[in-house]
């Protein structure tokens, strides 16, 4: 492999990462705030077939993408209003929807199947591009990668180093608390699910109009992102920093597995593709066992200095969710 | 006088459910450029229209019990099994190997059918415990790694059917090699319906709804699902019941696709649980996890999905839209049941 094809590689890597980044730290800020949307593979769907209808009737990437948001953005305020203002089941309705999502995105979608459209367009950054390695790989994306890497910066700072931010924290974590203090939850937690879905849903167009441009019904390949970006979100700790790198090491893995994929003659490619899958699980595995009973009781008994060895590694991994996740809030 | 009045506006809400449904479903119509009431009809003559339709919808009808029997022990646990459908999935697979291995033996077709739809409960039952051991002992949520576990079935159905098991010559899609017909449920002349499916299914509901609602373990599954701190408190092992939970419900969905395999398609194909596991979990909220009402509801699905399936040849429709139709139903039961607890609360 030529060092120049590892180069137009990694930056495929950093590309097709995009979209996931969107879903991801879309999921983080509703989770964050003590909503779990579980919609998101149904919502990525219906947003990418929409957002591809749109571009193609009106000929605007734009309204694409626009569209793409407003249909996460509304298919999370339905999550929203079922569990926050009728106190119902969050994992139910988010599951009806992930399913009732995708058949519609087929449905709706079945006239525009295979269509040619409009595509969002590459912009090499000028001086930058020309950086050698760097250049290649940051600086000659389409606008939607480098807005992948701005929000991940933006989301960090924002749920970490901002007044709102800490006050979505406490939402998460202690709801009775925040509200003694004067946040007005019911709404913060509106708030956060359904930008949290728009970003969700420009997920769907960052495929239908740049990495997988097109609409291909049930063979577009998006099937089964939404749960990988779910997933992420645990493995990042609902920090977007950390989940952006899961997001990157699952590219990365996914392209490696193409380039692997000519020396593995014996393996049909439908196998190599679900590969993500049994990592996911490992990954959550390795972020989740820390918080297992039987893990303490086996670390209590090995000799001091092997146990806190095993321990700063399991610590390390551990993440711990939103304390009030999935629970409604009940003002007294 | 009270109690009716209750009851009288219980059901005022559902029909409100049910209109709601037909409502947004009529309008997602509209919006492709159909004719709503037309593509009603279609299904409507899809499903019921001839006889060979109607034992169609009980084909389907089968899986579709077994898999919801299964599913009220693992939501009575208070678990969500998505892994249903890997779990469907590697019941066939189990069926298909056991039958692959015997049916040269020369044992009686009858003997070698039990032990291979036997060995199908015992595929999904030790797909499910993988599921049950990642949730019980390394904390991975049951839906991820439920999820997680479908993808791989599916990839190992595919990699059977293109790999080791292929059909003479070169593998493809269309599946295995069709076992002979000796070794196919024996089932109505001229259909493809089998008494002995139906008489399964039925009788894993009945089991399956005294187990529940009639058994010490029943009772304590329940507990666990209700509160698991407070039962494990009280003494109950409660990671021992989710696991036996999750075995029983994978033992159904095995048994589930060992007909798929033994008395419909006669071999394996790469689609093999054909949404029938995801499906039983919309029933199963649709029913409100009450086993009597799974026939009837199980027969409407069943009717929805085969019904569409002339869809997209008469009127250029997706056969999607029964999916869009039973989710607007499942969808439409929670919002109105929401709007229902706050209409007690308020009077």
């Amino acid at each position: 492999m030529t060092t120049e094809a590892i180069l137009l590689g990694l930056a495929g890597v950093l590309a097709a990462a995009a979209p996931v980044i969107f879903a991801t730290i879309g999921e983080t800020f509703s989770e964050r705030s003590g909503v779990i949307n579980l919609s998101v593979n149904g919502s990525i769907l219906l947003s990418a077939m929409t957002g591809f209808a749109v571009a193609v009737k009106t000929d605007n990437i734009l309204l694409g993408c626009l569209a793409g948001m407003l249909v996460g953005a509304l298919v999370a305020a339905i999550v929203a209003f079922t569990s926050i203002t009728l106190k119902q089941s969050q994992v139910a309705v988010g599951f009806v929807l992930a399913l009732m999502c995708r058949d519609l995105a087929y449905f709706l979608g079945n006239p525009y199947m295979g269509l040619s459209g409009p595509r969002v367009p590459a912009l090499s950054i000028p001086v930058l591009s020309q950086i050698p390695i760097i250049g290649p790989i940051f600086f000659r994306h389409d606008i939607l990668t480098y807005l992948s890497f701005i929000l991940i910066i933006i989301a960090w700072a924002w749920i970490f180093k901002t007044r709102p931010g800490l006050m979505l924290q406490g939402v998460g974590e202690r709801p009775a608390a925040a509200f003694v203090r004067g946040a007005r939850v019911e709404r913060i937690r509106y708030f956060y699910t359904i930008l949290g879905g728009a970003l969700v849903g420009l997920a769907g167009p960052a495929y239908s109009l740049s990495i997988k441009a097109g609409w291909k019904g049930t063979i577009s390949g998006l099937d089964g992102i939404g749960w990988i970006a779910l997933a992420l979100t645990i493995f990042g700790g609902w920090n977007p920093i950390r989940a952006a790198f899961g997001a990157y090491l699952f590219a990365l893995l996914q392209w490696l597995g193409l380039v692997l994929q000519p020396s593995l003659p014996g393996i049909p490619s439908q196998v190599l593709q679900v590969a993500p899958f049994p990592l996911m699980i490992l990954t959550l595995l390795l972020v989740n066992i820390g918080n297992t009973e039987w893990v303490e009781r086996v670390l209590a008994s090995l000799p001091d200095s092997t146990r806190k060895l095993v321990a700063r590694v399991i610590r390390s991994l551990r993440a711990t969710p939103p304390a009030s996740l999935g629970v409604p809030f009940e003002q007294e | 006088m009270q109690k009716t009045n209750t009851r009288l506006v219980n059901f005022g809400f559902q029909i409100a459910a049910v209109i709601l449904a037909l409502g947004f479903t009529t309008i997602v119509l509209v919006m492709a450029g159909a004719p709503p009431l037309e593509a009603y009809k279609n299904i409507l003559l899809g499903s019921f229209g001839t006889l060979k339709k109607f034992t169609d919808v009980l084909v389907a009808w089968v899986p579709l019990v077994l898999v919801t029997t299964g599913l009220l022990v693992t939501f009575t646990a208070g678990l969500w099994n998505i892994g249903i459908e890997g779990q469907i999935t590697l019941g066939a697979i189990f069926t298909t190997g056991m039958m692959r291995l015997l049916q040269d033996t020369g044992l009686p077709p009858t003997i070698i059918l039990i032990l291979s739809i036997l060995a199908g409960m015992v595929g999904g039952a030790l797909w499910a415990s993988l599921v049950g051991a990642l949730k019980t002992y390394g904390g991975v949520n049951e839906i991820f790694g439920g999820l997680g576990m479908n993808f791989v079935a599916t990839a190992l159905t595919i990699y059977l059917i293109f790999g080791p098991w292929k059909r003479p010559g070169v593998g493809s899609m269309s599946g295995t090699e069709p076992f002979q017909e000796s070794l196919w449920l024996p089932m109505f002349s001229g259909f493809r319906l089998s008494i002995w499916a139906i008489l399964i299914a039925i009788i894993a509901l009945v089991i399956i709804y005294f187990l529940l609602q009639g058994t010490y373990f029943g009772l304590r599954l329940k507990a666990v699902g209700k509160n698991m701190r407070s039962s494990f408190t009280l003494g109950i092992p409660t990671g021992r019941y989710m696991m036996s939970a999750f075995l029983i419900c994978g033992a159904l969905g095995g048994l589930a696709g060992a007909i798929q395999v033994s008395g419909v398609y006669h071999r394996l194909i790469p689609a093999i649980s054909s949404g029938y596991g995801y499906l039983g979990l919309l029933l199963a909220m649709l029913i409100n996890y009450r086993a009597i009402w799974v026939i009837p509801v199980a027969l409407f699905f069943a009717a929805l999905n085969i019904g569409s399936i002339q869809l997209p040849i008469v009127l250029k429709l997706d056969s999607s839209l029964s999916g869009v139709l039973q989710g607007a139903l499942v969808l439409s039961v929670i919002i109105v049941d929401g709007f229902r607890q706050r209409w007690l609360k308020k009077s």
